[in-house]
Formats: C-alpha cells, structure tokens, sequence
C-alpha cells in the first residue's frame, strides 16, 4: 500500500453507477466543498469534480453522469465511457443500490469489457436488510474478483473502507484480474468474424474486442466510426454481417443478466415472501390514477404557496429594505456628483444589480423544494401520474413542476428542466416556459384590465391566462409534430425507492443552482438593465426625449396595426427588464409619474379597449424578461435556439396582437369608454 | 401455461415471465438496462387502463409508456402469488 518513493501520489479516480443508488451523496461526502462545476466538453452536462487527500495519495474525483448501462445513445452514457477510454482514469468506484443489486450489476458488466480497473460499492445495505435481503459482500467479491465494499453512504458507513480499497487498486493495477462476462455461445462466432473483420483498423484508445461487441448491440456511435475506419468493402461485410443478426441486443443484455446471476448466487439471500415495502404502501396513493393526482396537485399547490409566501416577503423586503436603502444612500453620497453619473450609479446599476438579487429568495426556496422532492422520492411518482397529460405536449411528466411553478417566476422554470434527462425534452421544456404567465405579468394585467375592461376585467383576465397556456398547449404539440418530430423519446422510466432526504444533498443542490445563477446571469441582467436605462435617459431632458422613444416612435407605424402608440411600444420594450416595469413606463410616458392612482383614469381616457386589449395579450405573450433570457441560453447554451425561441415568442405576441385588435375593432370596442 | 399478452393487457397485481420484446434496438437496450429482459420475472404494480403502467422487474420499479408496454409481451403465471423473483 505504502509506496517507497514517498512523495504522495495523484490518481483520477471516476465516479460511476445507475440513477438513484446515493452517487451523489458519495460523491459529496468525499469532496465536500473542494468540488467544482464545469461542463463536459461540447456537452450541456454538468462535469462534477472535487478532490480528497488521504495519506498515501491525492485522489481527484470525477463525478459521472448516473447512467443505467453504456450502450444506449444518450449524451450521458456517452460521457461515461468516454471518460472512461479517453481520459484512462486510475480506477473507477462503482455505486450500486444492495437493494436491486442484478439490475445495478448491469453497469458493472458493461464495464468489465471496458480496459478499466473496478471496485464496487454496495451502496443501501440498510435498505435491503429492510426488503429481508441479504448479502455477503465477501462472497460477491470471491466471484466477481474486484474489491466489494458494503456502504451506508447516508450514514457515513464503509466510505472510508471504499476509498482504501480504489486507493489500492490504482497502485497496484497489474493484480487486478476481475472475472468477465462472456458473450453467449449463439453469438461467439459472430463476434469473432467481427474481430476478424476489424482487425488492425480500430485506433486507440478503442479495444477492438469491445468495438465488435459494440458494432453487434447496434450501438450507434460506434457503427458510425466504424464505417470510417474501414475501406468500403470491408465495411459492406461488417455491415451484412450485423444484420444478418439483428436481435444480437437483446441476447447479449440477457446474457449479461445470466452471468449476473450467477456472480450472485451464493452472496444473496431473499426472503421466502415478498415483503410488502414502505415504497409499496406509499405507491398505493402516490401513483394511482385518481388518488395520486389529488395528491400532486395538493403537494404542489403547497410547494407554490410555500415558495410564495416565502419569497415574495422576501423579495419585498429586499427590493425596499436593502435595494431601495442602498439607493438612497448612494444618492446622497453622490450629490456632488455629475447628475448623470449619480443617475446611472443609482438607478442603472444599483436598479440592475437590485433586479438580480431580488430573484435570490424565490430561487434558494424553490431549489430547495425541488430537491426535496426529488431527494426523497417523490418526483418520479409525479411524473408518472402527470405523463398521460403532458406527453401529448411532447413532453415528460417531469416538465410538469418546472412549468407550473413558472406562474411564480419563468426563472426558476427554466432552470428547473433541469431535472428532465432528456435533453430534447429539456429543450422543448425550456423554450415553452416563457409562455406561463409569470406573476410580474399578472400584475400587469390585475392593474391595466379594470382601466380597460371596468366589471369584465376578471373574464378578461382569466381568458389572457388562458390563452397563454392554450398557446402553450398548441406550440408544444406544434414543435413535437415538426422540430421535435421522432425525438420523443419511448417513456422508460425508475421509479426509485422513497427515501428520507438528505439535507446536505440538498443544500449543495440549492447552493450549486442558486451560484450558477449568479455567476452567469448576472453580467447579462446588469449589462442589458444598464443599457436600457441608458436608453430610456439619453439624450433627455426626460423618457420623451430618449433614444427608447426614439426608437418608440419609429416603430409605431406598424405597432398601429395592433392600436398601439408609441408610449405602449415604449412600455413593451422596457418590460424587457423586468414585466413590471410595463406599468411603470406608462406612467411617465402618460404624464402621470409612476403613481398608479392617475394613470388608471388617463389611460381609460387616452386608450381604447381594444388598443387596450392588444396591449394586454402582447405583454402575456411576449419575449421574456433578460433573466429568464439569461438563464434560457446558460441551460440550453446555445445562442441558435435560444434567439430561435425567443423570435418564435415575439412572432406570436406580435400575431397574437394584431388578431386581438382586428377582432375587437370588429366587435366594436374600437371606442374609448369608462 | 397460457399464452403469451401484451403487458398492457395484464392487471394489477398479475405476474409472469417476459418472452419477447419488440420494438427496435434503441427501446430493448433501455429496457435492458433497467433489468427487463427475455426471461425477467415481472409484476404488474399499476395498470389503470390508460396512462403509463408500473411494472417491478428485478426488484426494480420501472414506469412505461403504454406504447413501449404494448411491445413486451408476457406468459402471465396464475395463481402462485408467493414467489418472488430471483
């Protein structure tokens, strides 16, 4: 164990195994705060990394992407063995839940085949003892050949003993002799054709043994190399060859399970009767048909009024208390200070950086119960019931949450598609949140539809609302049917166990978003805040004179097509900071400063309903705010889809609001009233 | 010994063996991966009729499409509700 040279050592150590079997608290409990987030280059995966020094060594700890097995085609699956080949990682520790441990060996046996040194951890020992399973680790590790190691990670238990166990097989690589799987006779000879075939063509890194296995599951990236690496002819038999054996996936899976079972054998013991789990009652309730949608929707009626009870106090205090304070305080000190200056300190980056830290409470509380959520349990079961619904959008179940908590704030819905794995899911999820109407655009529209609309303003309200999602409804089924078309992806999903969450999972889960946040939306939302305060200043004297006005009145000519005057094209585009700031912009256009008791009565004067009533539904439906722009483009990182979705949004609002004058006008509301 | 179904048509609470996946390389190698396979024993923990079903497969708890259930098929195993998969 102990090395002679002395000088301590570094090993890249990978972090692998399924979805659900307690990686990431591992994972968390080794590195602790030393980890850092970056990206898995050209991929929108989040690369984890963090670093923990023992006595003899230094390990570096890369955190891979919880995947079922290492063929299919997702960009995860793809990480992991590209780690894995490209980057040659010193010894991998596989997790894997004690309790459903054949399936979690799935992994192991795809890993196996792999030119990589293993050691396992059984992870959820308290779990399966609980199921009435047990197993000796001891005996797993006599048959497989690798280090077996049993873990309670929630409980800090056999964590210490992995390590050692990693620690000991990267020094020693050569005494690692694991027993393999082996394909099943049927196919034997198929695959050595294939070796045959292949032979002295495949470059490194890649095995050729693993290339020919590959190529006969029907893996897709690799067929696609291979046809690269070899001259046509060769290519064409390679070809005929592998489909003449077409069904080999599906035999080689179910050998891999064969000789799962038979690893297994002699280290477990199952109970003669099926115990009925805690999961089993919960599931009871929490997936049936009627009984789990009642709960879902009760569990999230109280997660957003939690999180607005919460944070918008919070947001208050803070946009008043600290902003507001802060502001004042600057002014003051400024006094001496060119008028323009102390304006754009105060208001232009004071009142950006304001509009940057007020999204803090509603993001920390709703990361916070999300990965509550998800931590224990529960998310699945409500992607489950809520699936039937939303897979006629084209989405997953688990689009539901981060679009109904959308209503709140398009912030955290967007970051919120997070949760869903894939990634055209998440894409479609993202670029369809901004049209849940967010509460700074409900405030909008709770002011302006009585000036408009008197004793119909809630009618009219309510069928805005509607129309929102109806366009939302229509636009996902839309994309799903055209840009989205063969993406959808068969709905195979776990449903893991339910588990008491674990606080410090999700602390780091809040601290991790919250500081992405940050980091990468703030420059924009300042830089965007600063620049349209400029433009609603300069050259002056007041908003009038600006350049925003400008810009207002030369586009008022088409904006008549929708009865709006410049003063409401000026008002749309300031709203790009922030939808509140519609009403607001109003205010000083109409004369009437920013108090909203006069402005009611010159806007019912100056305006007619359905100038009104156009005004309304493009606001409902309008580009999003610089935050939500900000955090689309830091989740799908792409500027093409994310100016795509946005082009697409000011498409309908701008449609939208043309048909709503044209319409109104038809209806006669084409006169001013009230 | 009964025919083999399509799991869509099995009820709550149905067992039996799964003989034969269909359906193309990518679905059979996902539901590979999470345990199910020609010869996997299987539960039927949730069928409602329409929506997804829920299905215990190697002690694992796996949410389907009803399109991706109406692949697999089944020889349900009647009566014996005591034994468990192995």
């Amino acid at each position: 164990m102990e090395e002679a040279n002395g000088s301590p050592r570094t090993f890249l150590v990978g972090l692998a195994g399924q979805p659900n079997v307690g990686k990431s608290t591992l994972f968390n409990l080794l590195t602790g705060l030393s980890q850092h987030v970056g990206n898995w280059p050209g991929k929108t995966v989040e690369r984890k990394e963090g670093a923990l020094t023992r006595d003899g060594a230094r390990l570096r700890i890369v955190d891979l992407p919880g995947t079922y097995s290492l063929s299919a085609g997702s960009p995860e699956e793809r990480i992991a063995r590209d780690f894995i080949l490209l980057e040659r990682p010193d010894v991998v520790v596989m997790v894997a839940n004690a309790s459903a441990i054949e399936r979690n060996l799935y992994l192991l046996a795809e890993l196996l085949v792999l030119p990589v040194r293993v050691v396992l951890g059984l992870n959820m020992m308290d779990v399966a003892e609980a199921h009435g399973t047990r197993l000796e680790p001891s005996v797993l590790e006599a048959a497989l050949g690798l280090p077996v190691v049993p873990l309670v990670a929630t409980r800090n238990q056999g964590v210490a003993e992995l390590m050692e166990a990693a620690e000991r097989v990267a020094h020693n690589p050569l005494a690692f002799r694991p027993k393999r799987p082996e394909i099943r006779d049927a196919h034997r000879e198929v695959l050595a054709r294939l070796r045959v075939l292949l032979d002295g063509r495949v470059p490194a890194p890649y095995p050729e043994e693993w290339v020919a296995l590959k190529l006969l599951e029907g893996d897709a990236e690799i067929t696609e190399k291979a046809r690269a690496w070899l001259p046509q002819p060769r290519w064409g038999e390679v070809h005929a060859l592998l489909g003449a054996h077409e069904d080999a996936v599906l035999d080689i899976a179910g050998g891999r399970y064969e000789w799962i079972g038979r690893m297994v054998r002699a280290a477990v013991t199952r109970p003669r009767l099926g115990r009925i789990s805690l999961t089993d009652r919960l599931d009871k309730v929490a997936v049936h048909p009627l009984w789990g949608l009642l709960l879902l929707l009760v569990a999230f009626g109280l997660v957003f009024w939690f999180t607005f009870a919460v944070a918008a106090r919070m947001q208050a205090w803070l946009e008043v208390e600290v902003v507001g304070g802060l502001q004042a305080g600057l002014a003051e000190a400024l006094t001496e200070a060119p008028p323009w200056l102390s304006n754009l300190l105060v208001d232009g980056v004071l009142g950006g950086a304001g509009v940057v830290l007020t999204f803090l409470p509603i993001l920390i509380v709703f990361f916070a119960t999300l990965g509550l959520l998800e931590d224990s349990g529960y998310l699945g079961r409500a992607a489950y019931v809520m699936d039937r619904f939303m897979h006629v959008l084209g989405l997953h179940g688990k689009s539901f949450l981060p679009l109904f908590l959308g209503f709140g704030c398009n912030v955290p819905a967007v970051m919120g598609a997070r949760v869903i794995e894939a990634s055209s899911g998440r894409l479609l999820t993202i670029l369809l949140a901004p049209l849940v109407p967010c509460t700074a655009r409900l405030q909008v529209l709770a002011f302006l539809t009585p000036v408009f609309f008197g004793r119909l303003a809630v009618f009219v309200s309510a069928g805005l609302v509607a129309v929102n999602v109806l366009v939302l409804a229509a636009l996902g089924i839309l994309l799903n049917r055209t840009l989205f078309r063969g993406q959808h992806m068969a709905f195979i999903m776990e449903l893991p166990l339910y588990h008491v969450p674990n606080p410090r999972t999700i602390g780091l889960f809040v601290w991790e978003n919250t500081w992405a946040f940050l980091r990468k939306a703030t420059t924009v939302i300042l830089v965007v805040s600063v620049a349209v305060w400029a433009l609603s200043r300069f050259p002056g004297p007041g908003m009038e004179h600006s350049l925003l006005a400008q810009l207002g009145r030369g586009l008022a000519p088409a904006a008549q097509l929708m009865g709006m005057d410049w003063r409401m094209v000026v008002a749309l585009l300031s709203s790009f900071v922030a939808k509140e700031n519609a009403v607001a912009t109003l205010g000083i256009l109409y004369g009437k400063g920013a108090e909203k008791a006069g402005l009611a009565e010159t806007l019912a004067a100056a305006v007619t309903p359905a100038a009104g009533l156009a005004f309304l539904t493009v606001t409902m439906l309008f580009i999003p705010c610089v935050a939500t722009l900000a955090v689309m483009h830091q989740e799908i990182r792409s500027w093409r889809w994310t100016l795509f979705g946005v082009a697409l949004l000011m498409a309908i609002a701008l449609a939208a609001g043309v048909v709503a004058y044209q319409g109104a006008l038809l209806l006669g509301m084409g006169v001013r009233g009230a | 010994m009964s025919e083999p179904v399509s799991l869509n048509r099995l009820g709550l609470g149905a067992r039996g063996t799964v003989r034969k996946i269909s359906g193309g390389r990518e679905v059979a190698s996902r539901l590979a991966a999470l345990g199910m396979t020609v010869g996997a024993d299987i539960e039927v923990l949730q069928n409602s009729g329409h929506g997804p079903l829920l299905v215990r497969v190697r002690d694992t708890r796996v949410a389907l499409g009803r399109g991706v259930a109406l692949k697999v098929l089944v020889e349900e195993r009647k009566g014996g509700g005591s034994e468990r998969q192995s």
